[in-house]
């Protein structure tokens, strides 16, 4: 399989893998499947994919680096852009059914009130906001204009993810097991970029000398 | 009192599918090979799945004795029911688990008899009573009332049970009696989720006397003129609507008069979010979330809380006092 074709595939399964949730989501919606309270539901799984997204993009990086494959890199657009879509989708269900987009007036002042006065709310609302700039120049034509400065704003993605894994944990009422999972994933995949080259290095060291194959190589 | 009129038409009893092969239909279908990608695909998600509606993995419930209800009184402003199958599939029961979900799972290990109540401290006629000794006495009626959590979700449920005060007068509570407290049973062999340690156990709660005595506090043993189920707090428990639901403690095992406030679960571990009183109060936030409205399930839209969730005449237990302060 050439290279290219390779990447394709690789694309091809991303979008399989983040497209199955909604579509399971969407069975669940039309089938009345959602339970006895079914717009928590949609906002408790919309928002746990957000996070699960937000955290497989960032551990593209790493498995590039452990693996020596570098194939990861090229999905970690797809995969944030994928992990953006679900934050959108959790954001919306809160606008339309919590705040009632009905009476547009009255849900614009709870929303205000919501961001002061609701910790959880300010930070959600803060993490969707820091990744909107990311989303948009995701593009190659953004990434080209702005140089260097592109890896800069995006490394925006440290504080949101940060900030999506604090909304959970404040929300919770009191089993914080689930939040603290995603909390310690993230802290592992923050601390692996810390800046200390000798622990890194040496794990690098340490791993099995990389068998892939000469094609793998020359995917880039 | 029900008066049953038999029907005209010719189905025998005879011919009618089972309840229990009817709620037990998905399963069927799914054996016989019928029920296609859809469950195929579940399993490639890992959010808890509800459990659909009218499936046999709540079956149990299905078959609960009816109870023989004497007296029934509207009292949730003629709102809509919410379906017997949300009551009983929605819950927060943490001693089974702390998804919504779970107790309806889990609560089959919950063994409802044998039951004891110990009934002690400030009374004069303290004892340990078998279940059916403690509510033999009581007449049973329906109340419909609303219930709202303080996750700010709430139902409307037909209760079946008796006056709290009608029990308590039995026990003849002394002058020193200015609370009673509920014990939930804490038996971890029976109760798979105590071992996680979420919550102290046994979950306890309180209510000052007068408030205990309100007419509107009510012992609860059976929903939709049926026996409670487990994951409702079956065999007995407490409703008092006016207030939050974790007020309203569940399997309760021990009840005790005491002079002072006595402790309280969910105050115990967080005071600041969670009071002693826990009364219905749009006006007063919980410190995350906002208590102006809350979701009715079974409708799309929010709708405004109603102080002391719609019952006022409980407002004269609180004449006086800063419900800022004590929430």
């Amino acid at each position: 399989m050439s290279p290219a074709a390779r990447l394709w595939l690789a694309r091809a399964l991303v979008w399989i893998g983040a497209a199955t949730p909604l579509a399971l989501l969407i069975e669940r919606t039309l089938n009345g499947r959602l339970g006895a309270n079914p717009i928590e539901f949609l906002e408790r799984d919309l928002g746990d994919w957000s996070l699960r997204f937000l955290l497989l993009s960032l551990v593209l990086t790493p498995l590039r680096s452990l693996s020596g494959w570098t194939w990861p890199l090229r999905l970690r657009r797809t995969v944030g852009l994928w992990a953006y879509a679900y934050i959108c989708l959790h954001f919306a269900v809160y606008i339309v059914f919590d705040l009632n987009i009905l009476e547009p007036a009255r849900a614009l002042a709870q929303l205000a009130e919501d961001l002061v006065k609701r910790l959880y709310i300010t930070v959600g609302f803060a993490a969707w906001l820091f990744l909107l700039p990311l989303a948009i120049t995701s593009t190659d034509g953004w990434q080209r204009r702005l140089k260097r400065k592109w890896k800069t704003l995006h490394r925006l993605i440290y504080p949101a993810a940060v900030l999506g894994v604090l909304h959970y944990v404040w929300l919770v009422k009191k089993d914080l097991r689930e939040p603290l999972l995603y909390a310690a994933i993230l802290a592992v995949l923050l601390l692996w970029r810390w800046p200390w080259p000798k622990v890194r290095g040496a794990i690098l060291r340490a791993r099995p000398t990389p068998t892939a194959p000469a094609s793998d190589q020359t995917l880039r | 009192m029900l008066i049953r009129v038999s029907p005209q038409h010719p189905i025998k009893p005879s011919e009618i599918t089972p309840e229990s092969v009817h709620a037990d239909r998905r399963q069927f279908l799914a054996r016989m090979g019928l029920a296609g990608a859809g469950l195929a695909l579940a399993g490639c998600s890992d959010a808890k799945p509800p459990l659909p509606s009218g499936s046999a993995a709540a079956g149990p419930e299905a078959a609960l004795p009816a109870l023989d209800v004497k007296k029934k009184t509207e009292m949730a402003g003629n709102e809509k029911l919410t379906p017997y199958d949300d009551v009983t599939r929605y819950n927060n029961y943490y001693e089974f688990g702390t998804d919504k979900a779970d107790p309806a799972r889990n609560a089959g290990t919950l063994r409802t008899r044998p039951w004891t109540v110990a009934i002690d401290g400030e009374c004069d006629a303290p004892g340990q009573l078998d279940l059916d000794t403690l509510i033999k006495p009581h007449a049973l009626e329906e109340r419909i009332y609303r219930l709202r959590c303080v996750e700010a979700w709430s139902m409307v449920i037909p209760w079946v049970g008796f006056p709290l005060a009608d029990l308590l007068k039995r026990f003849k509570p002394n002058s020193r009696a200015k609370f009673v407290q509920f014990f939930s049973l804490a038996d971890a062999a029976q109760m798979p989720m105590i071992k996680r340690g979420v919550l102290p156990y046994p979950y306890r709660e309180g209510l000052r006397i007068d408030e205990a005595m309100h007419p509107l506090a009510f012992m609860v043993v059976g929903l939709y003129g049926k026996v409670l189920p487990n994951q409702n707090g079956a065999p007995i428990r407490l409703m008092t609507p006016w207030k939050y639901g974790f007020k309203s403690a569940k399997s309760i095992a021990r009840i005790r008069f005491t002079e002072t406030q006595p402790e309280t679960t969910w105050n115990a571990i967080g005071a600041a979010e969670y009071g002693f009183y826990g009364n219905v109060n749009p006006e007063v936030d919980h410190p995350r979330w906002s208590q102006a409205s809350e979701r009715r399930l079974g409708e799309l839209f929010r709708k405004p809380t109603l102080p002391f969730n719609g019952y006022p005449e409980v407002a004269p237990l609180y004449a006086g006092m800063d419900l800022r302060r004590y929430y």
